[in-house]
């Protein structure tokens, strides 16, 4: 929190999102991306965590059609256009779950500072780097 | 300090409210600030005044409530997860052409950028339930 910067106008603080559960089964997947969404437009340094059965979030072809409930997942691939750029996927979940980084859908974003290059926003990251990653920050949110 | 709390999960299924009453009380009580309580996923159903426990059990409701207004604490009910689960006020409920509200007092009706700005605004943000 020391280091928190303080721009005159505005506080910018270091958020972190970390998601848990399995896109579907419960509410919670969804209703953390509409806190990711609307809280954008704060303008804050914001991150995203994947761990545990969160890691099913990112999956590529999701089909919901048949548990009628609506598929949310092409929204993950619009965050770079709200400026989150930064989705941390924890190494151990994904090869837990038989997974790789093959199975998570490809998420970009266009680097404002680097002549808008497209860049990926997903970082697989081991679990004592993601350890590492939350301690740095001034706001945890776990959904 | 200055705290913002969290509650993500209804009552009675999960101690979380609960929790979270208990502690913002104690923090209250020590002499702390909280700059708002926020009522997430069903959480939000901690803030209906339509609920009625049997009477030798706790009453969670009424306890958020009474806390509101010895404190004047903010309480604020998101309204997106609010109009999923039925969560209505006066002015929401007139919205939607319904027939009715149930926001129980001292709780108010907003949006997600209010837990937001609690994170930017508070020392610590300290979340209950799942």
């Amino acid at each position: 929190m020391n280091d928190m910067a303080d721009t005159g106008e505005q506080t910018i603080k270091k958020f972190l999102y970390v998601n848990r559960k399995a896109p579907y089964g419960t509410i919670y997947a969804l209703e953390s991306l509409e806190v990711v969404l609307i809280g954008a437009a704060f303008e804050q340094d914001v991150s995203l965590a994947f761990l545990d059965d969160g890691v099913f979030q990112l999956m590529k072809g999701q089909d919901t059609a048949d548990i009628g409930v609506k598929n949310f997942s092409p929204t993950y691939r619009a965050l770079g256009d709200f400026e989150v750029t930064k989705l941390f996927v924890e190494k151990e979940s994904l090869e837990e779950r038989g997974l790789s980084e093959d199975d998570l859908m490809e998420i970009t974003y266009e680097d404002e500072d680097d002549d808008w290059e497209e860049k990926p926003s997903i970082h697989l990251v081991n679990r004592s780097e993601l350890a590492a990653v939350m301690a740095e920050q001034d706001v945890i949110l776990s959904f | 300090m200055k705290f913002g709390i969290v509650v993500n999960e209804g009552p009675y299924t999960h101690q979380a409210a609960d929790t979270a009453y208990q502690f913002t009380k104690s923090v209250l009580e020590k002499g702390h600030d909280v700059y708002r309580v926020f009522f997430y996923h069903d959480g939000v159903n901690v803030g209906t005044r339509m609920t009625v426990p049997p009477q030798d059990e706790r009453h969670i409701q009424r306890n958020w409530s009474e806390l509101a207004e010895k404190y004047d604490l903010d309480m604020v009910v998101c309204i997106a997860a609010a109009q999923r689960r039925g969560i209505m006020d006066e002015n929401e409920a007139k919205r939607q052409g319904l027939d009715g509200d149930n926001i129980a007092p001292g709780f108010r009706i907003s949006g997600l950028g209010q837990l937001i700005e609690a994170g930017i605004q508070s020392d610590r943000l300290v979340t209950f339930g799942d």
